[in-house]
């Protein structure tokens, strides 16, 4: 697809197009604390809802007195699921989830009944004046507990479209992936290795809670100001559990503070509506932290068990790999993430011979979903430790039995799909080794003392160099980008182009939820490279504009972009045949030449000018909407896997560099260098963001991240206090390399850059760890007690 | 009760608090100040912090009516704050109140949106930088690394980790916050 053309005659492009670091449009309010994020929104009359949850993982719910509640002066209204109006389920695929619990609790912190008041903490007492008696039932927690005989059925009368293919009903979807003949290769086999594997159950840990306001109107709909990532994925589920047509729930999108993949299923969306037209007042929801926690998906813990065999000269012969994801009481994207984990669990690597189960189990445990990553977070962690133990069982270098069996375009997935766009996945692992390393010691100073801040354990003063022993560690990963397996994953987008006081100015409204990644500036860029603007106004994202689609997947700039693009060079078209309408007769060029729009001008592509816009447009208000979508993908064959599942697949590599002080188990992680290719940094400052981001998320899972959740399926650590995110302390340096391939099925030959990173990271972490104590390691998060065996 | 306090070099006054709320959630509910931020309301992610008497505080933290009679600043008073600091006016938070009829006859709508050229060197470099994602982290940020440059005009990296190690962000693995505080730095340095 070609890129903008600059005319020769022009001396400057557009400022602030695709490819340049332009600053984002919504900075300067956000450094000035003016940005409204949906926690900060306000109304007259407004009042405060809480939620009361589940204090059990699984119980019957035998009475519910909500009448102590009421008489709470200052409370307006008290549900449970006896007052839902309407659909009393939802769910992103499988419509399983209880908008309030209906006779039954199925995890720890299942939303049980609602109050609104005039104060959040009149709110709060009252909930806690809530009569519910549970009866307790037996909780399943993991595969042998939930598929036992005789083990409780989470949800008995399946009729969701995985209920057929599955061999127990505490079973989601299990998808294998089959390929070659694995006991052929087993026995020409000169190496294997084989191992179990375990990640820990991760939170997105978005900074911006939970949080929206919904606004009663006077037709009896509602409007919702909401933080989420898919606006109309949002309303497809909330209209039918309020009993109203689509068009009478209206979302706009308030500040978004953050998400990683814990937005993508409803919150406290329905429920703020719902008591809002109970009440006939607006009402704010505002979940805490301790709250938070237990109201989005988390990233499946997984169980891994991997057999990988290589010839003696170092090629892969072939994997086998079983992948148990916990999907906790209720469906949400389960299914798509085993299909992740699935179709992505060999890596990037080419291998002949594939035998690949994955499946998620339902649980009394959290339900979890989409996260960062999604699937292929967990196979990485576990394909890259095979890989490691492979190369020291060859005797050859990590990094160059890596490339070896590295995929580059034209390999074909264990899917049957071809990697029909630039794969350099050796040439990423170069790059991370070529690096100068970071000097070792850090912590010497010339005066002689220790800067403690540079060791393991930091101000704490627990070493000043002593047992502390460097290790470095390598991986690479392979994302998928965009939605897979058929959906139809499409972007919508409105582009308005008019004259205003002489000057031409685009607008742009689409639903797209800009959660911080950056889209809006994307957006604002690719319509100033498109139409040659530099005014460009951004509509808030609402339903009053076609679906966007989610932002996940590292989808936004490739697909939303895409949509774009398309209506951008629409509205240029109609410039042009209106430019020939009314100024063809002066200049022959109209009709002959090939046209641009550049600099606020029409232009030839010698760069000849021959009309402002402004003039072109004179009282003409031109305004497009197009949907747009990528190539259409297939659903993997149920029984082998095999099919053209995914858009385009997006790789990235990192090697880190720690020291460990070896006798208290403290990890000090001293350089975390990340290689991307990104096929064109459309925003190469926003891509670095992403990329570090993502690489900070990957060091959480490898040393810190991890929710506890005890064998009764209770959380035990929800806070910041006692569930540890990265601190500026924690993070090393994170040198960068971009690599920009052209995907040419792309918009810009752009590839999707936001979930890579967050694979290899983890990874790569572990493998320095495990350099530097010679220990096996096979869970993340690592704790100190497993560096230390205490 | 009722709790009087200076937000911003402005007196102000809530009335009807309950004993239990915090500062934060006066600053955001009842002031009109919702820039201090509400991640976490246990004092670990930082994105409240404000200064209260200088001091850089998680106002979560704060029974309201602790800041009875002390002077707060907010990222709201930021840029005030920093062009108060600027002009050498030690007694920054005892600076009259409002807008003076001489500054309100010299201001002039600034290009590039709202309040563009009023931010502070802090503020500036985070956006220059790209140490803005989300932005949820950045008003309690913003506050701490200004204050840190306040005390310390040239941080070493060391320096401006330590400062910063209270203030959780979740997007941009901070190497881009460094950048900013490392720039703001020296555009101070230069400055002054």
């Amino acid at each position: 697809m070609a890129t903008a053309r600059t005319p020769a005659g022009l001396a400057h492009g557009t400022h602030g197009g695709v490819g340049e670091s332009a600053p984002r449009p919504d900075g300067t309010l956000k450094v000035t604390g003016e940005f409204a994020y949906a926690s900060d929104l306000w109304h007259e009359d407004m009042l405060w809802g809480v939620t009361l949850r589940s204090p059990h993982a699984h119980a019957r719910i035998l009475s519910a007195d909500v009448s102590a509640a009421l008489a709470t002066p200052g409370v307006y209204a008290v549900l449970t699921h006896a007052d839902l109006p309407a659909a009393t389920r939802y769910g992103l695929e499988i419509q399983d989830t209880p908008v309030l619990a209906d006779g039954v609790v199925r995890y720890h912190g299942e939303p049980v009944a609602l109050v609104a008041a005039d104060h959040p903490e009149t709110a709060r007492r009252a909930a806690a004046r809530i009569r519910i008696a549970y009866e307790e039932l037996p909780v399943v927690h993991d595969e042998e507990s939930a598929t036992a005989p005789g083990a409780p059925v989470l949800h008995p009368g399946r009729d969701d479209d995985h209920a057929v293919h599955v061999a127990h009903p505490n079973i989601v979807h299990r998808q294998p992936v089959v390929r070659g003949d694995v006991a052929a290769a087993r026995a020409r086999a000169d190496v294997v290795v084989s191992g179990d594997y375990e990640v820990g159950m991760q939170d997105q840990a978005f900074l911006g809670p939970e949080s929206g306001l919904a606004v009663p109107a006077g037709d009896g709909g509602v409007d919702l100001y909401i933080a989420t990532q898919w606006l109309h994925a949002d309303l497809r589920q909330i209209a039918p559990v309020l009993g109203l047509p689509e068009d009478k729930v209206r979302m706009t999108l308030s500040g978004v503070g953050g998400a990683f993949g814990g937005r993508e299923d409803l919150s406290m969306q329905a429920h703020a509506c719902l008591l809002a037209l109970r009440t006939g007042r607006p009402v704010k929801m505002v979940y805490n932290r301790f709250e938070s926690f237990f109201g989005h998906v988390h990233r499946h813990p997984a169980r891994l068990h991997y057999e990988h065999g290589a010839s003696r000269d170092g090629q892969l012969l072939y994997v086998q790999a079983r992948i148990v994801l916990d999907g906790g009481a209720y469906a949400s994207s389960s299914p798509a993430v085993v299909g992740n984990a699935a179709s992505l669990a060999v890596g990037p690597y080419v291998v002949d011979h594939v035998d690949v189960e994955a499946l998620a189990l339902y649980t009394n445990n959290p339900p979890c979903g989409a996260m960062r990553g999604f699937g292929a977070v967990q196979a990485c962690f576990a394909y890259e430790a095979q890989m490691d133990r492979l190369a020291e069982r060859l005797g050859l270098d990590p990094v160059e039995f890596r490339q070896r069996n590295a995929m580059a375009q034209g390999a074909v997935m264990p899917t049957g799909q071809v990697v029909d766009a630039p794969a350099p996945v050796a040439e990423l692992l170069r790059r991370v080794k070529a690096r100068p390393m970071p000097p070792g010691r850090p912590w010497e100073t010339a005066g002689g003392a220790p800067d403690v801040r540079a060791l393991p354990g930091g101000l704490s003063n627990t070493t000043h160099g002593e047992g502390v022993v460097r290790g470095v560690g390598y991986a690479v990963g392979i994302k998928n980008v965009g939605f897979s397996e058929g959906f139809d994953d499409y972007s919508t987008a409105r582009v308005r182009l008019e004259a205003v006081a002489g000057q031409p100015v685009a607008t742009v409204h689409t639903a797209m939820a800009e959660v911080g990644q950056g889209g809006v500036t994307v957006h604002a860029q690719i319509a100033r490279t498109e139409l040659g603007v530099t005014q460009v106004v951004l509509q808030p994202a609402d339903t009053r504009v076609g679906s966007a689609g989610s932002t996940s997947a590292s989808r936004q700039t490739y697909v939303t972009g895409g949509a774009v693009l398309h209506a951008c060079r629409a509205v240029r078209e109609e410039v042009f045949a209106l430019g020939r309408a009314r100024l063809g007769a002066y200049h022959p060029a109209w009709a002959h030449a090939e046209l641009l729009l550049e600099g606020g001008k029409v232009t030839t592509e010698a760069g000849e000018v021959l009309a402002d816009l402004a003039d072109v447009l004179e009282d003409e208000v031109i305004e497009v909407e197009r949907e747009w979508r990528h190539r259409p993908t297939e659903p993997f064959d149920l029984r082998t896997g095999q099919g053209d599942g995914h858009v385009q697949y997006s790789f990235a590599a990192h090697r880190a560099v720690v020291d460990v002080d070896t006798e208290l188990g403290l990890v000090k992680v001293v350089e975390l260098a990340c290689a991307q290719d990104v096929g064109k940094a459309v925003n190469p400052l926003a891509v670095t963001g992403q990329i570090q981001g993502g690489t900070v998320q990957g060091l959480g899972l490898a040393v810190m991240e991890e929710i506890v959740v005890s064998a009764d399926g209770l959380v035990r650590n929800p806070s910041f206090t006692d569930y540890l995110i990265p601190t500026v302390l924690d993070t090393p340096a994170i040198p960068v390399d971009v690599l920009e391939l052209a995907d040419e099925h792309a918009p810009y030959g752009l590839r999707g850059a936001g979930e890579a990173p967050t694979l290899s990271s983890t990874p790569a972490v572990v493998a320095a760890i495990r350099a530097a104590t010679g220990l096996a390691l096979k869970r993340v998060p690592v704790r100190p007690e497993h560096l230390t065996g205490t | 009760m009722r709790v009087n306090f200076t937000v911003n070099g402005r007196p102000q006054q809530a009335d009807d608090v309950w004993e239990g709320e915090s500062l934060l959630y006066v600053l955001r509910e009842r002031l009109g100040l919702p820039g201090s931020k509400n991640a976490c309301e246990q004092g670990e992610c930082g994105s409240c912090t404000v200064r209260l008497d200088g001091l850089p505080v998680c106002a979560c933290l704060v029974a309201a009516g602790q800041a009875e009679g002390r002077e707060v600043v907010t990222v709201e008073g930021l840029a005030e704050h920093a062009r108060r600091r600027a002009a050498g006016d030690g007694t920054t938070a005892r600076a009259p109140a409002g807008t003076s009829l001489d500054e309100a006859r010299r201001w002039t709508p600034a290009p590039g949106g709202p309040g563009a050229q009023a931010l502070s060197p802090v503020q500036q470099a985070f956006v220059d930088a790209g140490a803005v994602q989300c932005g949820f982290c950045t008003p309690g940020l913003l506050v701490a690394a200004d204050e840190l440059i306040e005390r310390n005009p040239e941080p070493s990296d060391a320096d401006i980790r330590e400062a910063l190690s209270g203030n959780l962000c979740r997007c941009t693995g901070y190497e881009t916050i460094l950048d900013a505080v490392r720039l703001a730095a020296a555009r101070a340095g230069e400055a002054g």
